[in-house]
């Protein structure tokens, strides 16, 4: 049985050249299909508004396609840094940013919140309740921008939070809160916005902390500098403004 | 392939391997050589990225203090899906009927589910707004999310189809000629199972333990979802190795490669001592 299944083989050897060579023909065409695509690597909590904003920018420019990957800051800049062939990157940390390139713009910023269940169950009017002993509790980890500004802001309040688990980003937070295993977290005013089950309760401005979203031209087109500019301008600043965030 | 046809080829010619690889030819030498070359290259790759030139990153505090709980977190699931999964193996591998096809269905589930998903479900049926979660937690004051217990149950929740899975094919692979014998020999039930079918089993079930533990070593997903992440309670090594990624990749490196120095260290370890001398019983 196994002799039989040998010979058909070894006059067949040539398939796996041939598979390569389709293999390669088929990676080189998408090479050449990029050059009328624009990509766009773009933080996780900017989603609603860049995909808008990629959508009139394709309006403006016929036979362009902005295609925009989205996913957290430091997954996004460890990517680039490891090569992918993103044209223009919007990150939502100046620091992962100034570790892809030194040459960026601000193009919109965000405001932390509170967030709690539907409704504030609990009562909770600002920071100084996360300390109370009856809630459960928790940050981003201070890994992630999220969870070093959300210890900032704790720490120009006065207060000391002891998070039950630091968790890995917003999603993870904003779906425990949710989902009602966690009463209370600090993440952006934007990822609040419009999310079914949970409420936002604003942070005194004095304590709150602005999270700076900078954008940058990584390839040498013309059109991901374009892009950045276009980033600048009033009608994507309505888009970001639609979406929670506040001008640069 | 039948255990006492393999003792004959073995006897036959010990170099059973090299048996194997003249028999696949050269096509089959070539493919097989890809595969290990596939597995190698990216932990070559993760070695060339580590900071070899800041040793003290290897073996700071909270690594080893991640570790060792991620250690004995997996051993206390691998354990516990044994404890359950060996049963529930010698009912699925006993029969087959209806129900027992719908148990496997419901056994393989959570490999097909994201272990994040995994994580949630666990909490929507023993978190604090869970369908028992609250209950026990009133009544008994139970709380297991941002527990070590969470940890445990979430890799046991994942590891455990691995457990039941491989133990039940070692079961129905099982000539049941052997205890009919002894049966006729007088043997009771509980003697039969305990002189002739566990012994000639055990290094299935032991295969069975060290992939369920290596699964649950690995865990990420379900861990962080349902169990949290806190440093010294529940951050296991890849929850660890996932936050230090968010801003420090050479630590999220020397992380990895010691989880992965540490378990191949005690897969090679157990695959060496354990099994082989179970199987020449």
């Amino acid at each position: 049985m196994v002799h039989a299944a040998e010979q058909p083989l070894a006059l067949r050897r040539p398939w796996p050249c041939r598979a390569l060579t389709l293999l390669l023909a088929a990676t080189s065409g998408c090479r050449d299909a990029a050059s009328d695509e624009l990509l766009v690597f773009a933080a996780a909590s900017t989603h609603a508004p860049m995909r808008a904003i990629a959508a009139e920018f394709e309006a403006a420019h016929p036979g362009l396609r902005v295609r925009v990957h989205v996913a957290g800051t430091p997954t996004l800049a460890m990517q680039i840094r490891e090569g992918a062939p993103a044209d223009v990157f919007v990150a939502a940390d100046e620091r992962q940013m100034r570790r892809v390139t030194p040459d960026s713009r601000i193009v919109a910023t965000n405001r932390l919140t509170i967030v709690t269940a539907a409704n504030n169950p609990h009562g909770i009017t600002g920071l100084a309740d996360l300390a109370r002993p009856d809630l459960l509790v928790a940050l981003c980890a201070p890994e992630v921008p999220a969870g070093r500004y959300a210890r900032q802001a704790c720490e120009r309040a006065g207060v000391s939070v002891s998070s039950v688990s630091d968790e890995p980003n917003v999603r993870a937070l904003l779906a425990k809160v949710a989902l009602g295993e966690l009463d209370a977290g600090v993440l952006y005013e934007t990822d609040v916005r419009g999310q079914a089950g949970v409420s936002g309760v604003a942070i005194a401005p004095g304590h709150n902390v602005i999270a700076h979203y900078p954008a940058a031209a990584l390839s040498e087109r013309s059109v991901a500098r374009d892009f950045v500019a276009y980033l600048q301008t009033s009608e994507a600043r309505s888009r970001f403004a639609g979406a929670g965030f506040l001008a640069p | 392939m039948s255990s006492s046809r393999d003792n004959a080829l073995a006897k036959a010619k010990p170099n059973v391997t090299s048996r194997g690889v003249d028999r696949s030819g050269f096509l089959g030498g070539a493919l097989a050589t890809i595969a290990v070359l596939f597995f190698l290259l990216p932990l070559i790759g993760l070695a060339a990225r580590a900071p070899w030139d800041e040793p003290g990153r290897f073996f700071a505090a909270p690594i080893v203090e991640a570790l060792l709980l991620s250690l004995g977190c997996a051993t206390a699931a691998a354990f516990l899906a044994a404890l359950f999964g060996l049963p529930l193996a010698m009912w699925l591998a006993a029969r087959d009927t209806f129900s027992r096809r719908l148990v496997r269905v419901l056994v393989t589930l959570p490999l097909v589910m994201p272990p994040v998903v995994v994580g949630v479900a666990l909490l929507a049926a023993y978190g604090r707004n869970g369908l028992v979660g609250g209950p026990a937690a009133d009544a008994l004051g139970i709380v297991l999310p941002y527990s070590i217990a969470g940890v445990v149950i979430a890799e046991a929740y994942v590891a455990m189809p691995f457990f039941v899975l491989a133990a039940e094919a070692g079961l129905r692979g099982f000539d049941g000629r052997y205890s009919d014998v002894a049966a006729t020999l007088g043997a009771s039930r509980w003697w039969r199972y305990r002189s002739v079918v566990l012994p000639m089993l055990l290094p299935t079930f032991a295969a069975a333990l060290v992939v369920a533990w290596a699964r649950a070593l690995g865990e990420f997903g379900a861990t962080v979802t349902f169990a949290g992440n806190l440093a010294g309670s529940t951050r296991t090594m890849p929850l660890a190795i996932f936050v230090a990624l968010e801003s420090d990749l050479p630590a999220a490196v020397a992380l990895s490669l010691v989880l992965v120095g540490v378990s191949a260290t005690i897969l090679f370890c157990l695959r060496d001592r354990w099994l082989p001398r179970g199987r020449s019983r």
